[in-house]
């Protein structure tokens, strides 16, 4: 082996190692602070306790708001995947003038509707319509936003499914509904749990919305939270957050877990296209 | 029954892929559309299965007119050139699908999912999904799900094109026998015309999407109506020559050929001859050229002859006779099987 050779290995190795730490310092911390009597901003073998636990339990809206949570996530996901998988299957099929066109202009327009561009125009909107401070109203303005990126993505799943299927079982005599209920879903099925869990973790994540619509602390979702957890001092609180950001990080990991293994995320072979 | 009278399919840009068609098919008959892609034979079925809409005319199925009824009222079954089987479902799903949508019980389900695969000798098969299965296993189950149906007509989209060239031999016999036994009403569609002349029992040959010719194999392989049947059926192309009519006998490509006995021909008028490589048969007399391009067919070899004024003819001759590239030969078609069609319709002209 010569020396250029192992120089070339050893620059790789430490490469990768750097990476490799940069990504699980977080990973590490997020798994050890919680359970540390003096958690701190650094990485430590943990000084094992469970108080944190205690204290995060205790605070007036930790556990609240990780239920909040998930009620608005459930409303944003539900809407986006049901409403996403219809639209997409009636623009898969039909053929009108500009579909193209309209697809890429609701995707250009999404990214604005939720970004901070409309944040203004919906808070008014919705202060106008009695709405703020509603979690279901909350999650049907980000369900409306991710909605045509949903679309997009669904329609191209539902494009792959032969136009043969339905037709098939048409022949055979089943009605509309039918034919997508037997037909249609089950095959279009990956990409439909696909967008669930991306709608699912797309609503987990959002900030903006949330923050803007839902101003009372006790209707706030874990998301909005997290920035308010804060000591006297106003300095970041360290013994809830690393505990509150375990719970936070868990129902998504739980359900691609679940998805991935009750739906898959992967296609049943057929017959040669 | 199946009668269409006057039916025209009309797609939204214009394009008349069936135009005006008037047709019967018998109970029981095995029926063939044989034309080549865009003849309009595919949507000429799609039509009859409901799947698209007719723009005139009208349908009738077992003397019930079913013109404007929906796909799945009409009785009807259909196998898709691709299948079309539901990959998330098992074989005995897919089987028992026409029965789960008219809400049949669970048990009726199963027994017409164990008693239909049981006849194409799918029994093992049934907790498999379609993935799982060969060409020609995929192809049954999609038959078993049509059988399963109990419809009145079967209609199939391509059958064997999907499969390989060995297999399609065996699924052939296979289908050609399932048909006999169920004795039911089946239309296919095919560009294959040795596929056509091998099942059916009467053949629609079309064009354009109308009928060019309708008769039994036998009578389209050996008195194609005109020059675009006569092009289109058989493995080996006819020959088609020009020639003019000179003493009752047609001049062409440096013979007199002698037409069928009753035939009358005018002196002077143009004509084609049509002869089948298969009806020439090497002699003293007719059409002598010189041979060009032998290929072996298996049992016999296509031979090619270079006549006078550049006309290229084919002949077969069985093995262990073929001629060598050079020589002379002469060659004239067996008595009867010489087809005179008129050069401007290009029709068979007939006594």
């Amino acid at each position: 082996m010569t020396f250029s050779l192992m120089l070339r290995r050893s620059l790789y190795t430490v490469l990768i190692a750097a990476l490799l730490a940069f990504f699980a310092i977080p990973m590490l911390w997020l798994a050890s602070a919680p359970f540390d009597s003096d958690p701190g901003v650094g990485l430590r073998w943990p000084d094992w306790t469970l108080d944190n636990w205690r204290i995060t339990f205790e605070h007036p809206y930790a556990l609240g708001s990780l239920v909040n949570s998930i009620v608005l996530c459930a409303v944003a996901t539900i809407v986006t995947t049901a409403l996403g998988t219809l639209a997409s299957y009636a623009l898969s099929r039909v053929r009108i003038p500009g579909r193209d066109a309209l697809l890429y202009v609701l995707l250009l327009l999404s990214s604005v509707v939720t970004g901070t561009a409309a944040m203004v125009p919906i808070f008014v909107l919705m202060l106008q319509l009695g709405l703020i401070n509603s979690q279901y109203a909350t999650g049907l303005v980000i369900a409306g936003g991710m909605l045509p990126a949903a679309i997009f993505i669904l329609k191209d799943f539902i494009d792959t499914v032969p136009r043969s299927y339905e037709e098939s079982a048409r022949v055979f005599g089943a009605s509309p509904g039918q034919v997508l209920l037997h037909v249609v879903l089950p095959v279009a099925r990956p990409g439909i749990a696909t967008i669930l869990v991306w709608a699912f973790v797309q609503a987990w994540g959002n900030f903006l919305l949330p923050f803007l619509l839902l101003r009372d602390v006790a209707e706030q979702p874990a998301a909005v939270l997290l920035r308010t957890l804060r000591d006297e001092g106003g300095s970041a609180n360290l013994t809830v957050i690393p505990a509150f950001s375990l719970l936070y990080a868990i129902p998504v990991v739980a359900l691609y877990l679940f998805v991935s293994k009750r739906y898959g995320f992967r296609f049943h072979g057929g017959i040669k296209a | 029954m199946i009668e269409l009278t006057g039916l025209s399919t009309v797609y939204p840009n214009g394009v008349r892929a069936v135009d005006g068609l008037d047709l019967s098919i018998a109970d029981g008959e095995f029926f063939a559309l044989l034309g080549p892609s865009g003849c309009g034979k595919t949507t000429l079925l799609r039509t009859i299965a409901g799947l698209e809409q007719s723009s005139s005319g009208a349908i009738s199925l077992a003397g019930r007119d079913v013109t404007k009824a929906e796909a799945g009222k009409r009785g009807v079954a259909m196998v898709f050139q691709d299948y079309a089987l539901f990959p998330h479902m098992t074989v005995a799903q897919n089987i028992a699908y026409p029965l789960r949508v008219r809400r049949a019980s669970k048990q009726a389900q199963q027994d017409a999912a164990t008693s239909t695969s049981a006849n194409l000798g799918l029994s093992d098969y049934l907790e498999r999904r379609p993935g799982q299965l060969s060409g020609g296993q995929q192809q049954r189950v999609a038959l078993a799900r049509a059988i399963a149906m109990s419809a009145d007509v079967l209609l199939l989209d391509e059958p064997l094109s999907n499969l390989d060239a060995r297999l399609r031999l065996e699924a052939r016999t296979f289908l050609k026998r399932l048909q006999r036994d169920l004795g039911l009403t089946t239309v296919f569609v095919t560009h294959d015309q040795a596929e056509a002349l091998a099942l059916a029992d009467r053949i629609a040959v079309m064009a354009e999407g109308r009928i060019r010719q309708l008769g039994s194999p036998k009578e389209v392989f050996q008195r194609p109506a005109d020059t675009f049947v006569a092009n289109f059926i058989g493995s080996t192309p006819m020959n088609l020559l020009t020639g003019t009519v000179r003493d009752g006998q047609v001049d062409v490509a440096g013979a007199l050929l002698t037409p069928p006995g009753d035939l009358r021909l005018t002196d002077g008028a143009p004509v084609i001859a049509g002869i089948r490589p298969e009806y020439l048969k090497p002699g003293t007399e007719g059409i002598t050229g010189v041979v060009s391009i032998v290929e072996n067919l298996g049992v016999t070899s296509l031979v090619t002859l270079e006549c006078p004024g550049e006309v290229l003819v084919g002949l077969t001759v069985p093995e262990h006779e073929e001629p060598a590239v050079g020589a002379t030969m002469t060659a004239a078609p067996a008595p009867g099987r010489l087809l005179v069609y008129d050069s401007e319709t290009s029709e068979l002209l007939t006594a």
